[in-house]
């Protein structure tokens, strides 16, 4: 591969490894440093709707990936991302862990909006044995019209949440398996 | 808006390194379906002072009771966060953790004999400079064993997380020390395809800024993707 224009060479990714709590959610570690960065995805004057996404990761043994941890990336509710044309407060990026006995994730939100394809949220997952950050995203259930649900096919179904309740998305995480969610090189 | 780069996968490990055993069943099977750069990923977080307190770089005193220090030789790990074309990354977010000297990590499922140390944390967090410049000051992390195999131990080490500015950016990486004997041995480290790649991420010895009486310093330079220059760019 050629690399016309470059003048160094990307750091090679390593693992977060078991111990990412330490560096990235310290309470979850066991110890209280300071104040966690990402709680909050959409602030307290964010419009829209709130809504809450929870899942599991599993891993192609069919357990769930009790130590990862995910970021998340969203436009506001009228498909602006930050800090253009956003509410005060409102940063769209937060971070969840999974928990150490179960494996379930959970996060509280507002719907994101869209300037082109259809609302989605941006994922990325680390975890011990995942050499390098994965990134998928989440659309809704009754997403249309979108160019990248379109190229994927047959695989489009693996990025789409279920509506559990009013409000309520489940998104599960599948890393390998006739299910395997589809991961981006973005 | 410029896009990114496509990564240049020929630097970066495999999703399934058999041998770093856990990777057997958490690689994705199937390649990764390759997008170009929208708004989704060519934007990120923008994080600012507010969102730190002024001692988050410090890990020799953010979890240390006062008039104590942790154990084990003093040390600062200081460099620059660059794209691929050089330039500096202003404002990023740069996080870190580490075992203690012992190797032994604060956390609650780690239960290595070596014992914790009251006064060590473990983790820290920083802007970068307008010249994309960070400094951590610390302990120098110790060796320790892990479940690999019958008798395999990790390089000393601390793990790095960084933003850029934009998503597609995003890295985590481990900073190795020159000369460890373990980084040849380590099934983590040989992840990652090429020697060149290797040495991109071990800390090199600086004795132009080693303090001296006080602390030894070692520069470690991140290296996030870079953009594509576009036209409007090309006087700067
Ligand atoms: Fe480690």
């Amino acid at each position: 591969m050629t690399r016309p224009n470059k003048e160094r060479v990307e750091s090679a990714s390593q693992t977060a490894g078991p111990y990412v709590h330490i560096g990235l959610a310290p309470t979850a570690a066991g110890f209280e440093i300071y104040e966690e960065a990402g709680r909050d995805i959409a602030g307290p004057n964010a419009e829209g709707e709130r809504i809450r996404v929870e899942g599991v990761v599993w891993d192609g043994a069919g357990e769930p990936v009790r130590d990862a941890l995910i970021e998340v990336w969203q436009p506001n509710a009228a498909g602006n991302y930050a800090p253009d044309g956003v509410e005060a407060g409102f940063r769209g990026w937060g971070r969840v862990i999974c928990d150490f006995d179960t494996g379930e994730w959970a996060f509280e939100t507002v719907r994101p909006g869209a300037k082109e394809g259809a609302p989605h949220l941006n994922l990325w997952i680390v975890a011990r044995g995942i050499n390098i950050g994965l990134h998928t995203r989440m659309y809704f259930p009754d997403a249309t019209e979108d160019p990248v649900l379109t190229q994927l096919g047959a695989r489009a179904h693996t990025l789409l949440a279920t509506e559990q309740t009013t409000g309520v998305y489940r998104f599960d995480i599948r890393l390998q398996g006739t299910q395997e969610t589809v991961f981006f090189d973005v | 808006m410029s896009g990114l780069y496509p990564r240049d996968w020929s630097v970066q490990p495999a999703a399934n390194t058999p041998d770093y055993r856990t990777t057997k069943f958490r690689s994705p099977t199937r390649p990764l379906v390759r997008l170009e750069n929208t708004p989704s990923d060519s934007t990120g977080p923008v994080f600012n002072h507010d969102d730190l307190g002024p001692d988050d770089w410090n890990l020799l005193t953010n979890f240390a009771r006062p008039g104590e220090s942790p154990i084990g030789p003093r040390i600062f790990v200081h460099g620059r966060v660059l794209d691929e074309n050089a330039r500096p990354v202003p404002n990023a977010l740069v996080e870190c953790w580490q075992a203690n000297a012992g190797g032994r990590y604060r956390h609650k499922v780690d239960t290595y004999l070596a014992p914790i140390d009251p006064n060590f944390g473990g983790c820290g967090r920083t802007l970068t400079d307008s010249e994309g410049r960070y400094r951590f000051h610390t302990v120098q992390p110790g060796a320790y064993p892990w479940p690999n195999g019958p008798n395999t131990w990790r390089p000393a080490h601390v793990h790095f997380s960084v933003f850029g500015e934009a998503f597609a950016q995003r890295l985590i990486t481990q900073c190795y020390f020159e000369g460890d004997p373990f980084i040849p041995l380590c099934a983590i480290v040989q992840t990652i395809p090429s020697a060149e790649a290797v040495d991109g991420v071990t800390a090199k010895l600086d004795m132009s800024e080693t303090v001296p009486h006080d602390m030894v310093a070692y520069r470690f330079d991140i290296i996030l993707r870079g953009r594509h220059r576009t036209w409007h760019e090309g006087g700067l």
